[in-house]
């Protein structure tokens, strides 16, 4: 119940921001950092509470950037509409892709491989079939209004972007608190001895990845809405994949707010690079590897770990 | 009859492990499967609780055949599980550890650790019941085993060497909850070797050797068969301690 409070308290404190922050500048980087928590804590719900780690969560990501620009663009359904859809399709991606590699007992670095391989055919296909726009990739027409999912303001973005994080917390805080986290944790521990104790871990990942692959595709129509184009190597590219699972490594694995943490983190340590090195592409990916490499041999635990850790120790000093 | 195997088999490439076994357990018994090293009783239990497929032979459980069923399904019937390795899940509480195996008759997470409570009161783990399952030392973790294994409400317990490794006062506490188990209607089948145990809670042996049953019956007499001498020291010592006994 605590946890529960946190979450309510962290959004409570984050919404008034566009209103007291009248920066663009600043509002896009707490929208960024928002939008890649919410990528993170997708990813999170998989890799860090089950364990499963993808490196292709772009497969999630692009087919809900698609199935939102593909059905606005050519048949002109509704974009908020779209959004459910987007899920639903990401969902539905998650279940296949879970059903062929868990029914088949990849684990490890062979389910990360299988996943990476996945979203590479996903770009593939998307670079070479027509109604995705292949190469040349989507344009969503410019139509600002909130009821098509195009805000005339920032405000109207962190509104969205905001209520998708306080889903993923939901979503991670029931995880925590359920019968099916427990069993998730479980098979993340050792999964013969969950098995032994009645839970069935094929469905318990499954339905995982199924989670985890909706909210990834709600974080891809999300995008597609913000920027207004995709393709190919945008939706379904390595890029998406690396930065969903940076993000929770850097913040905490497994841990409720860990996720945002490091996202916040990442968008500081981007700008200040940017401030630092200028802007030769590609420095940031630089960056992000020697970050990577850093946090994992000194930090397991991630930023939310030593937070825990120097508190424990703050209390453990003056008791 | 709790638990029924038919001839069962099962080799890997071309080592026979388990070779045509066939015993009863009856409701409410407490048997121990005793045998030297590599005689295939922890073979025989992965082929029991579905973590193995036998090549052939039928296990009926409570006249139900549950041959080649997955361990998830097996465990949901009533028939669990211990690991000779023990296996927690090292970053979970004590606490949550055995939550998951209550959880599997209980849907509700406040009564699946409340019950976790009551689960290691009995087996004499509560005073750690928040620590990370991780930092135990080998005799909590022995007791953590049985805790979980417990907590899904079994029929018919298969317990792998949960004595071994403890200390003379560790045996007679788990020795103790053992006999709590069973009181309560628990079916227990336990591989098993330190001797002492054997002898003092069991009724009935089975005594498997190169995966073959060689022997079953009860304690004392299993001690004295020359076949078990045979098989746990050789053909040589077992003539000299009959011949022994016949002076004595």
């Amino acid at each position: 119940m605590r946890s529960a409070l946190a979450i309510a308290l962290v959004l409570a404190a984050l919404l008034p921001l566009p209103w007291l922050v009248h920066s663009d500048f600043w509002i896009n980087l707490a929208i960024m950092a928002l939008y890649y928590g919410f990528l993170g804590q997708a990813w999170n719900l998989l890799g860090g509470y089950g364990g499963q780690f993808s490196f292709g969560h772009a497969a999630f990501f692009g087919t809900g950037a698609y199935t939102s620009a593909v059905l606005q663009v050519s048949l002109g359904v509704d974009p908020w509409l779209c959004l459910a859809l987007a899920g639903a399709a990401g969902g539905l991606t998650g279940a296949l892709i879970g059903a062929l590699s868990f029914r088949y007992g990849l684990r490890g670095s062979y389910f990360a491989l299988v996943t990476l391989a996945f979203a590479e055919v996903f770009r593939i296909l998307a670079n070479s079939v027509a109604f995705t726009g292949a190469g040349v990739g989507l344009l969503i027409p410019l139509k600002e209004s909130a009821a098509n999912f195009q805000f005339p303001s920032k405000a109207g973005f962190y509104l969205v972007i905001l209520a998708l994080n306080g889903l993923g917390l939901l979503s991670a805080w029931w995880i925590e608190n359920s019968r099916f986290g427990a069993r998730l944790l479980a098979v993340r521990e050792n999964e013969e001895a969950a098995q032994a104790l009645g839970v069935d871990a094929f469905r318990t990942k499954l339905a995982a990845i199924t989670l985890s692959g909706a909210l990834t595709a709600l974080g891809g129509t999300f995008y597609a809405q913000y920027f207004l184009y995709i393709d190919p190597a945008i939706a379904y590219g390595p890029g998406v994949s690396v930065e969903a699972l940076l993000v929770p490594i850097i913040g905490g694995l497994g841990t409720l707010f860990g996720p945002l943490l490091g996202s916040a983190a990442l968008q500081l340590v981007n700008q200040l690079a940017g401030i630092v090195m200028g802007d030769a592409p590609g420095l940031n990916l630089v960056l992000y590897g020697a970050i990577l490499v850093l946090m994992i041999m000194f930090m397991p635990n991630g930023l939310f770990g030593l937070a825990r850790l120097s508190s424990r120790r703050l209390i453990g000093r003056t008791a | 009859m709790m638990l029924a195997l038919e001839g069962v088999s099962r080799s890997f490439g071309g080592l026979l492990a388990v070779a045509e076994v066939g015993f009863t357990l009856a409701q409410g018994s407490i048997t121990a499967l005793v045998g030297p090293n590599g005689a295939g009783k922890t073979t025989l239990f992965n082929l029991i609780t579905g973590f193995l497929v036998p090549d052939g032979g039928r296990i009926l459980f409570e006249g139900r055949d549950i041959t080649g069923m997955p361990p998830e399904r097996i465990a949901a019937l009533g028939l669990v599980r211990t690991f000779q390795i023990v296996q927690p899940f090292a970053r979970l509480s004590v606490r949550e550890n055995i939550a998951v195996g209550a959880h599997l008759r209980l849907a509700s997470r406040r009564a699946a650790l409340a019950f976790a409570a009551e689960i290691a009161e009995r087996v004499g783990i509560a005073h750690q019941l928040d620590q990370p399952a991780g930092t135990l030392t080998v005799a909590a973790r022995k007791r953590l085993e049985l805790a979980r294994a417990l907590a899904t409400g079994p029929r018919l317990l298969l317990l792998d060497e949960v004595m071994a490794g403890l200390n003379p006062r560790e045996l007679d506490e788990i020795a103790a909850v053992i006999r709590g188990i069973r009181a309560g209607g628990v079916t227990l089948l336990l591989i098993e070797h330190v001797m002492r145990a054997v002898m003092s809670l069991s009724e009935r042996v089975l005594v498997l050797n190169d995966g073959a049953l060689i022997a079953e019956g009860p304690p004392a007499e299993i001690a004295a068969d020359p076949r078990v001498i045979t098989a746990y020291l050789g053909a040589g010592a077992a003539e000299r301690m009959l011949k022994e006994r016949a002076r004595a």
